[in-house]
């Protein structure tokens, strides 16, 4: 009985095998381009997220990827931290902005999402995100979909519940590492 | 049997227009609707098409005495979906900008049934070299496909044609905004009304086509 299973299967278990390591292959010799890319395209937007700023410097504290965002003369003038989290299709990576004292988010942009295409997607638009600026980043945000009134809700997308909540949970999760690596209350 | 099959050349041929997979089989409808805004979108995603399903096609028809009937869509799916990582990966690394404004759609490949039409049709029946010329002519028929909905969205909704690429300008800037600013083709709508006219015009010019043939017969 089991050898007949196997009669059955051997090939789509042999180009399991094959087609695994030929992935496998593709992605180790493609991912230091590809987080160069991603880079690449961070230190870019870093002008955009933190006012003042115009180039980034990465530093990894702890287990969290932040970048000091630097004004023409080198000061500090903000800090951008990169998070990972799951989304409703695939993993969301995004950039949060924090001032000079860690009280405000400056700006939001997503790095890399695969959301249902006209659904999930608006994460990424420019039109969402700035509603991010300003908010608080002592306190976690929350999502509401009766039109924010407190400081610390974001308005959420009717039809996209689970990719509104997952940006705003990897952003809170990201400021509360971030506080405790950095030590500041 | 054998003898009735399409050579490649024939294969290759009927891809491009008398099996078109927009037009003809209106297949892969999702692409042809979702991407369709630049030119540069269109182009990306035939090529994309154009490696997933030649990989898939040939490899397919390399092990086709191997195949299972009953397990065969398995292994079809598999193929593709592995190629559709790979090329979702190339992208990421050599096309990053292309990656992102495609987003999700690279992935969806996977599903896009004009790909699993072929394994089905050519693939798992012919030889390695006519799989090979099937997947060119279908897929450069997509891409005929994609590139007509894309040129009449593109230069009515944004005046250009390959505009991040090339920067070319088919609207001079100094036209009235009413040329070259209907944000309607840049939408989703402007997608459906685009494939609609261009799809009713395919048809047309086909039946004129008959009709004058019969006549003459």
């Amino acid at each position: 009985m089991k050898s007949n299973y196997i009669k059955e299967a051997w090939l789509v278990i042999v180009l399991c095998l094959m087609f695994g390591a030929a992935l496998a292959g593709v992605q180790g010799a493609l991912q230091p381009r590809i987080d160069a890319n991603k880079l690449a395209d961070t230190l870019g937007q870093i002008p955009t997220l933190v006012p003042g700023a115009v180039s980034g410097v990465p530093e990894t504290i702890g287990a969290l990827r932040t970048f000091r965002a630097l004004d023409a003369e080198e000061r500090e003038v903000g800090r951008v931290l990169a998070a990972t989290g799951q989304g409703f299709a695939d993993r969301i990576e995004l950039l949060v902005a924090l001032d000079r004292e860690g009280a405000t988010i400056t700006g939001l942009y997503i790095v890399d999402q695969k959301e249902t295409p006209g659904l999930g997607d608006f994460i990424t638009k420019e039109k969402w995100r700035a509603q991010f600026a300003g908010k608080p980043a002592t306190e976690p945000l929350s999502v509401t979909k009766s039109g924010a009134v407190r400081p610390a809700q974001v308005d959420g997308v009717t039809g996209a519940t689970i990719s509104s909540e997952a940006v705003v949970a990897i952003v809170n999760t990201a400021i509360a590492k971030w506080r405790k690596e950095a030590g500041t209350p | 049997m054998s003898r009735t099959d399409p050579t490649p050349i024939e294969r290759f041929w009927n891809g491009l227009l008398p099996e078109n997979p927009v037009y003809r089989q209106i297949l892969g409808m999702c692409p042809a609707l979702a991407v369709t805004n630049t030119m540069e979108g269109a182009v990306t995603m035939a090529g994309a098409v154009l490696f997933v399903l030649t990989c898939s096609n040939v490899i397919i028809s390399l092990i086709r005495p191997l195949l299972k009937p009953h397990l065969r869509i398995l292994v079809f799916t598999l193929t593709i979906a592995t190629f559709v990582t790979i090329a979702d990966r190339l992208l990421a690394a050599y096309l990053y900008n292309m990656s992102k404004q495609l987003g999700p759609y690279i992935p969806l490949i996977i599903v896009n049934c004009a790909i699993i039409a072929r394994l089905e049709i050519c693939g798992s029946k012919q030889s390695p070299l006519t799989a090979a010329a099937d997947a060119a002519g279908q897929a450069i028929g997509f891409g005929i496909g994609l590139a007509s909905i894309a040129t009449v969205r593109e230069v009515l909704g944004f005046g250009t044609w390959f505009g991040q690429w090339l920067g070319w300008r088919v609207i001079p800037d100094t036209s009235p905004a009413v040329w070259d600013e209907w944000v309607v083709m840049i939408l989703p709508p402007g997608a459906f009304l685009t494939l609609g006219v261009l799809m009713g015009a395919v048809n047309w010019i086909q039946a004129s086509r008959k009709a004058k043939t019969g006549a003459a017969a």
